[in-house]
């Protein structure tokens, strides 16, 4: 009978060590709550939570998400309590788990993401940083931070210099060159990036002759838009040596594995946790089947295989 | 809040047409996958077949039979998405997650003068509600249902099972059928008392319902309807705007697929 090897699938990014390359795209998982009704969380690589402020954020007014063919728009604008209750509830709610966690950092100006990192800096269950310089739907900062070279060198030099944990720059593909900012990240000090956040997108109701969104546009994630997430990060890990967390549209195991295979070191599942609450562990699952039945070692040896 | 969230497959027991563009779907849970309890104002989110449509449809609950397994959904076709759910056969599978949503807290109805206020396809929800209620007052030897349905036009739906648990009034946008103006008008009009009002139904006549309880100082209870994606309260998506600090964000948004979508009147800046 033949016998499937086992392989391993813990995959290392600056030094820390992840069960599994499957993660949660910030934004679509809170910090594990809801969802832990429907996956067992230590099941998973890393819970990524949803961005946090150094006060609360009221975000955008309503309506904020619309469908679209093969994926969605949303423009949530970063609704969150703020670092202190995040501490207080989410961090302690994460205690119970031995996943590891990384906080998504968001903010206006530079001062408000040193606020929220120095502020996590001696938080033992935070395991590494995520810094949101690529939301599109928040007027001032965030995205901002994402699309000029210069200034994403910048942002990134003083959040590694303020941080005790690894940090990762999260990546928009709302640039023109997406390998000269994953470039200016590395430059910076990033220890690794991840890519990419949302594209932006608009809809408009054309019986109402109104926008659907209450922001007019909204930041596009879905099936529809992996494509553009796998030559993203194909064109990324070809310009930098740093790992690359690939996200975009991940509907299956196929997904994940494809986004390894161009260069991602691990993956975030995202919009589609909405469809399929369950999406998180099938594709920790299609991985490691994947990987046994094609005889690997390690799943990091998928990292880049494709060239 | 329900601890039996999960995504099933239902199979379709019964699809028929109620109204122009009003469908009722029935839907059997397998053995052993039926929830435990259902509370009126719930809601299920319903899965498109077609892989380009990622989002469920957040439908209220119509209707629960715990004995069969069985959920009814009426819904208006409004797009692309309940077109398809329209056109189910009989035996077909459909995904659903659910339960979903806070539901009505009964406690704070039965034995009690009800006022339901539903307008056009807000009428749904309160049906399943009217006959829980309807079953506790019976059992409690007090308690009364007043039902004021609006609809655009006479092409009613739902208001003779409605009269199964209590009055009915009907109102009519265009006058064909019933008092001719909206629910809140009816309820004015004909000075229909109440200890206690459930609403459900478009937010210019939920405003209405709203202004109507403040003034009459009575509770009132309003079901909301907000566009939403993953409906566990993960995306922050479908919130409102709340007179106090949420629980959640600690804003003034509370996540109406929740937080709700039933809330108290007053707790709600509509």
């Amino acid at each position: 009978m033949e016998s499937k090897k086992k392989t391993d699938m813990s995959v290392a990014i600056a030094g820390v060590t992840f069960r599994n390359p499957v993660m949660t795209a910030s934004g679509t998982f809170g910090s594990g709550m809801e969802y832990a009704d429907f996956v067992d969380l230590n099941r998973l690589g890393a819970v990524v939570t949803k961005g946090v402020s150094n006060v609360p954020w009221e975000g955008n007014p309503t309506p904020r998400v619309t469908e679209v063919p093969g994926g969605m728009l949303n423009a949530i604008g970063l609704q969150n309590p703020g670092v202190d209750v995040f501490i207080e509830r989410d961090l302690r709610f994460l205690e119970q788990f031995s996943t590891k966690v990384i906080v998504n950092v968001c903010g206006h100006t530079v001062e408000e993401y040193l606020d929220v990192v120095e502020r996590l800096a001696d938080e033992k269950r935070v395991d590494m940083l995520e810094i949101n310089v690529s939301c599109p739907n928040v007027k001032q900062g965030a995205i901002a931070f994402g699309t000029r070279a210069d200034a994403l060198f910048d942002i990134t030099q003083k959040v590694k210099k303020a941080a005790r944990q690894p940090i990762i720059m999260k990546l928009t593909p709302n640039v023109t060159s997406i390998a000269e900012m994953a470039k200016a990240a590395e430059a910076g000090g990033a220890d690794a990036i991840s890519l990419i956040n949302t594209i932006t997108g608009m809809k408009i109701d054309v019986e109402k002759q109104k926008f659907v969104l209450a922001n007019k546009t909204g930041g596009m994630s879905g099936p529809a838009i992996h494509p553009i997430a796998v030559r993203m990060v194909y064109e990324a890990y070809h310009a930098v040596k740093i790992p690359i967390i690939g996200m975009g549209g991940i509907s299956s195991w196929q997904d994940a594995a494809e986004l390894m295979l161009a260069g991602a070191t691990a993956v975030a599942v995202g919009a589609m946790n909405f469809h399929d609450p369950y999406l998180t562990e099938k594709v920790a699952d299609g991985l490691e089947d994947y990987a046994s039945r094609h005889g690997l070692d390690s799943i990091s040896q998928l990292t880049g295989a494709v060239q | 809040m329900s601890s039996e969230k999960a995504k099933r497959t239902l199979t379709v027991t019964a699809c028929e047409a109620l109204a122009a563009g009003v469908y009722s779907l029935t839907l059997q849970y397998r053995e052993g996958e039926a929830p435990k309890e259902v509370r009126p104002g719930q809601f299920v989110g319903v899965y498109s077949k077609d892989s380009a449509r990622i989002l469920p449809r957040p439908i209220s609950i119509c209707g629960w039979d715990q004995k069969k397994r069985e959920l009814r959904l009426v819904f208006r076709v409004v797009g692309q998405g309940t077109e398809e759910f329209s056109k189910c056969q009989l035996g077909e599978s459909l995904d659903v997650l659910g339960i979903l949503g806070n539901g009505y807290d009964l406690a704070a109805l039965s034995g009690r003068k009800v006022l339901l206020l539903g307008g056009g396809i807000g009428a749904p929800p309160l049906l399943e509600l009217a006959r829980q209620i309807h079953a506790e007052n019976e059992k409690a030897g007090s308690g009364s249902i007043t039902a004021v349905l609006g609809y655009r036009t006479d092409d009613l739906f739902l208001e003779k099972e409605f009269a199964s648990y209590g009055d009915v009034v009907i109102t009519t946008d265009d006058g064909t059928a019933g008092f001719h103006g909206n629910v809140v008008g009816a309820v004015r009009d004909k000075s229909i008392e109440a200890d206690v009002i459930c609403a459900c139904g478009p937010m210019p006549m939920l405003r209405g319902v709203r202004a109507l309880a403040l003034e009459r100082d009575i509770p009132c209870y309003l079901s909301l309807e907000e566009r939403m994606a993953c409906g566990v309260g993960a995306c922050l998506g479908c919130v409102t705007k709340t007179a106090q600090v949420d629980g959640h964000s600690h804003v003034k948004n509370a996540r109406i697929c929740t937080e709700g979508p039933v809330f108290e009147a007053r707790e709600v800046l509509i």
